[in-house]
């Protein structure tokens, strides 16, 4: 799959081209306010694109494009649904039989560590819950590319840290080779979780966004715990970090 | 479901100061003279409701088919327009100050035009009942249609899922407890609606006993119609409320 945008001072992006590989993970940090939810749903097909294109999958995207899941920063479950009739939401949408589906939605809540919660609704369930239920809304149709913007934002740290681990699992960073997994655009505001998450992350300066770096991530996979007291994650870190501020030392900035 | 229990230890005090309201009223009464046509005396009351020369079935069942009548139409018509204005941008600039302007007129000033234009009759009764009622319906419908997250209409669009899909499966029940909560209003309206109607034009009902018994000086027989119009307006409510509770029971308060 690849990607390349540039759009005109009212989406406020600028100069931005890069091409993700198929079943990559690929983070977008940056500062408040510089596009990266917005390049986002350029992406989607949600929002045109001023100037620039859009392929995905060799198609130019001009549209929405069914090839996609997405989730928000907000679980946005409906809330008169019980939990296993949200994550069939897309079939319905998409014209599908939902009830072809339901072994499906089933299976990705067990996976998702939800089994059994199917007949809640959704208020009955926490936010990481929630959060869980929305993703497996995303994967319910087997999209081949997924969009995810601050998913984890609304979490608490620790709680945060879980769906991190938890995320990977449900890609399959074990169990799937690298061409069988989705590729992944993840937006986020927190460097060590794009580290963590990520095969590479993208760096985007405030408005107008820009690409300040694009930087790989060659940790090794499966990622674990363990893994974010290492010296070399400590290094991404602070490289991207120098990367996202524009300043040399952690000193300065504080 | 609540048990009796909790639901009688919730109540006692309503109860409670309703019983000591009735003492009260029945002690000033027959300890202060106050004479009966002024206030009767809640015994009284009771003997207008049960043993009186007031046919009260036929009144009561006119000024309930209005009240009903009232509801239904205002309910109708009001989920219809609020639907109509959340649909499109151009009925709802065209509807929306036009139903401001109906909303401003005070209705009770129409009624005796209802009486030229239509004559004495339940219908125009109903109506104004329904003209009270109608409009926190229209709101709350287009309201409760309008407010869906972006990011849910979003996700529709990524499904590219066509208007009519997203008004039913979203917008439609994200708008039930917003329509049902300004149900609530109308059934108190329909209820005002009705009696008005009936003092201005009327030869049966219970507003139309209430006008009677002013001539008569029979208060009682007033103060028991006010005690069926009551028990009318409460059942509609209750009614609302219920069917609330099994419609929209995700928008209730967690307990």
């Amino acid at each position: 799959m690849t990607y390349q945008a540039a759009s005109g001072p009212v989406e406020a992006l600028a100069g931005i081209s890069a091409s993700i590989g198929a079943g990559e993970f690929v983070s977008l940090v940056g500062p408040s306010g510089c596009g990266k939810s917005t390049l986002l749903r350029i992406v989607a097909g949600l929002r045109p694109a001023t100037r620039g294109t859009i392929t995905v999958a060799g198609r130019r995207v001009t549209q929405p494009i069914p090839d996609i899941g997405m989730v928000f920063q907000a679980p946005i479950l409906l809330k008169w649904r019980s939990i296993l009739e949200n994550v069939l939401l897309p079939a319905e949408l998409a014209g599908k039989d939902p009830a072809k589906l339901r072994p499906r939605a089933e299976q990705l809540l067990e996976m998702a560590g939800l089994a059994g919660f199917g007949p809640k609704l959704p208020r009955e369930l926490s936010g990481g819950m929630q959060q869980r239920a929305a993703l497996c809304r995303a994967l319910l149709l087997d999209p081949p590319l997924l969009l995810m913007d601050e998913p984890f934002g609304a979490l608490d740290a620790m709680t945060r840290d879980d769906m991190a681990l938890e995320l990977l699992r449900i890609w399959g960073e074990k169990d799937l080779a690298r061409e069988a997994r989705k590729t992944v655009l993840f937006v986020t505001h927190s460097i060590p979780e794009a580290v963590f998450l990520s095969d590479r992350v993208i760096v985007m300066s405030a408005r107008p966004g820009r690409i300040a770096a694009d930087l790989a991530i060659d940790l090794p996979r499966p990622r674990t715990v363990e893994l974010r007291a290492t010296e070399a994650f400590g290094k991404l870190n602070l490289e991207l970090f120098r990367a996202l501020t524009g300043k040399t030392s952690m000193g300065t900035a504080l | 479901m609540k048990k009796f229990g909790a639901i009688s230890r919730q109540y006692w005090p309503t109860l409670l100061l309703f019983a000591f309201l009735l003492a009260s009223w029945q002690a000033a009464v027959t300890f202060g003279n106050i004479r009966e046509y002024l206030l009767p005396a809640p015994l009284s009351v009771w003997n207008a409701l049960w043993h009186g020369d007031t046919a009260w079935a036929g009144h009561l069942w006119t000024t309930t088919l209005e009240i009903i009548g009232a509801f239904l139409m205002a309910a109708v018509v009001g989920v219809a327009l609020g639907v109509a204005i959340a649909w499109s941008p151009v009925l709802a600039n065209a509807l929306v100050p036009f139903l401001v302007f109906v909303n401003t007129l005070p209705k009770v000033a129409i009624a005796p035009l209802f009486l030229i234009w239509m004559g004495y009759g339940i219908f125009p009764n109903m109506l104004m009942g329904a003209l009270i009622g109608f409009f926190p319906v229209v709101i709350n419908t287009a309201v409760g249609l309008s407010q869906v997250e972006p990011d849910m209409l979003d996700l529709g669009r990524v499904f590219n899922a066509p208007k009519w899909k997203i008004f039913v499966k979203i917008r439609i029940p994200n708008a039930l407890p917003y329509i049902l909560s300004a149900l609530k209003i109308t059934a108190t309206a329909a209820v005002v609606g009705a009696i008005v109607g009936e003092f201005v034009a009327s030869q049966r009902g219970l507003g139309y006993v209430i006008v009677t018994t002013q001539s008569s000086m029979n208060t009682s027989v007033a103060f028991a119609a006010l005690v069926w119009i009551s028990v009318v307006g409460l059942v509609l409510y209750g009614a609302v409320v219920l069917l609330a509770h099994l419609w929209a029971p995700w928008a209730e308060g967690v307990d």
